[in-house]
């Protein structure tokens, strides 16, 4: 399995680490909903499909990246920087730094 | 009467064996049964074989999309042990173990049990008395266990290197000689004659594409041989939960699908009579009657329903059979495979009534999920027949994630690709 590190080029899986689903959303710091920390946590979407997940090229260039990969083919489809793929949040971040 | 006997093998053998019953019909399916059970592998065949046998449920459908045994059953490293240190997990794999002592007898069909031992090497004085704990604890329980010095491993294991100048020499080992090995596909072929004979339907090529509802309630399945209703459907699909109870309904569950692989060397003299696992890293090691070396290791790491993984995972088991047995070395790999694991947060099952009315599931079984066949179905069926789960399987909750009562053997947390 080869994966396309944007500041890289295509690389062995050996040089990545899996960082994990991707589809899960941390509740905000200030949450007190126990359910909603319980299921960030313990729930995943487990696609067998188009899955969302987080890579680091941690043998490499050390960039965490956004991939969408096929859980059956392994086949991937995009690979991105996390940053990049990940606006709401990091709205989400600044408007709370400036809060 | 028992159907596999000295006596029948002698008279099928004068007429030529042209007389052998098959060991399971192919039944088409009914309009409804009491109880379907999704997915016929080892733990969905030894369910349907335990509600016929211990609670008279007889009118039970077990559905498998391909043919039997094609899945997991057929694709483990067919390991059998209860060496585990929670009181929960002991007692569940004891139960199950005490099972597998009887399992040949009871089914009428040899599963080639062999209690040859499986052995945990430590190489560490830490890691072995981790191990003098771990074996405390299972002896607190009935469970057996017994440290061994290197001379000991050595005079087991001629073949193991225990010098000084190994990689990581051995400091010693707990041994389980109650443990071993199974044959994987007789254990399917066994349970899904004892399940055919009681009067079980099992349903081959017929994949589930859909669950017929009733308001919440499951009332029964769409599959690719038409609709089939009934009371209570239970699911076992292991690496395809998932996506099955997507079907159902049901988005998320403390579940990951990861892809395991297996190896199989050449064949070779008996040079292993034991199960044996390296401790600084993840392998394991069996020498099947057929003289090959069975072996594994980690998972790969990342999601997957793929049933084949990569290169890099291949290499790591490799060295680490050689840091163990130099002499090894040169031996051929015949084959290697790759199953899909149902990994669960905390490394543990679950075997539990719901999510949904009228709905059962059994998951999460990690890449453990052979040696705990028997009692799997055990607790599974009573859990159909009775509405509730029994005091073995109780701890195995699907909520237990929720209410802080997670079963983390090895203490990895909620990382299934630790497990």
């Amino acid at each position: 399995m080869l994966i396309s590190c944007p500041h890289c080029g295509p690389r062995d899986v050996s040089e990545f680490t899996y960082q994990g689903d991707g589809n899960r959303v941390r509740p905000d710091h200030a949450s007190t909903d126990i359910g909603a920390w319980n299921a960030y946590v313990y729930d995943r979407v487990n696609i067998a499909g188009e899955h969302n997940e987080i890579w680091q090229h941690s043998g490499g260039c050390r960039m965490h990246l956004s991939v969408t990969r096929n859980t059956l083919t392994h086949k991937i489809s995009s690979s991105t920087p996390v940053q990049a793929a990940r606006p709401t949040q990091k709205a989400a971040r600044k408007s709370r730094t400036k809060a | 009467m028992a159907e596999y006997s000295a006596f029948s093998v002698i008279r099928n053998a004068l007429s030529g064996n042209r007389n052998w019953k098959p060991a399971w019909r192919k039944p088409d399916p009914k309009p409804s049964y009491d109880v379907i059970i999704v997915g016929g592998g080892g733990h969905g065949l030894s369910t349907a074989y335990y509600l016929a046998k211990e609670h008279g449920i007889t009118n039970v459908a077990v559905l498998e999309k391909g043919y039997l045994g094609s899945g997991n059953v057929g694709r483990n490293t067919t390991a059998v042990r209860s060496n585990y240190l929670l009181p929960q997990n002991i007692r569940f794999y004891e139960h199950s173990m005490k099972l597998w002592e009887n399992l040949s007898h009871d089914l009428n069909y040899n599963v080639m049990f062999s209690q040859r031992g499986v052995l945990n090497l430590a190489h560490t004085p830490g890691q072995l008395d981790e191990f003098a704990r771990r074996g405390n604890a299972m002896r607190h329980l009935d469970a057996d266990a017994e440290l061994m010095d290197v001379a000991a491993i050595k005079r087991l294991m001629p073949i193991v290197d225990d010098s000084d100048n190994a990689r990581f020499p051995i400091f010693g080992g707990m041994m389980q000689w109650r443990a071993g090995t199974a044959r994987h596909d007789a254990v399917a072929w066994g349970y899904a004659r004892g399940a055919d004979r009681r009067g079980v339907d099992i349903l081959e090529n017929c994949e589930v594409k859909g669950f017929l509802r009733d308001g919440d309630k499951v009332v029964g399945v769409m599959t690719s041989r038409g609709e089939i209703r009934a009371k209570k459907v239970a699911v076992a699909v292991a690496g395809s939960t998932g996506h099955v109870m997507r079907l159902a309904g049901i988005e998320r569950l403390p579940i990951e699908s990861h892809v395991l692989q297996a190896f199989v060397s050449e064949a070779l003299k008996p040079i292993l009579n034991t199960v044996v696992t390296f401790g600084m890293g993840h392998f394991y090691v069996s020498q099947s009657d057929k003289g090959g070396l069975v072996f594994g290791g980690d998972i790969d790491g990342y999601n997957s329903y793929a049933q084949r993984g990569n290169l890099p995972i291949v290499e790591d088991v490799m060295s680490e059979m050689v840091a163990l047995f130099p002499s090894l070395a040169t031996v051929r790999l015949l084959r290697s495979w790759g199953g899909v694991c149902d990994m669960s947060m905390d490394g543990s099952p679950i075997i539990t009534t719901g999510p949904l009315p009228g709905m059962y599931l059994n998951c999460g079984w990690c890449y453990g999920g052979f040696k705990a066949t028997p009692a799997s179905g055990w607790c599974f069926a009573y859990t159909i027949a009775k509405d509730q789960p029994h005091d073995l399987n109780a701890p195995f909750s699907l909520d237990r994630f929720h209410r802080g009562t997670v079963i983390d053997d090895k203490g990895q947390g909620a990382t299934p690709r630790l497990h």
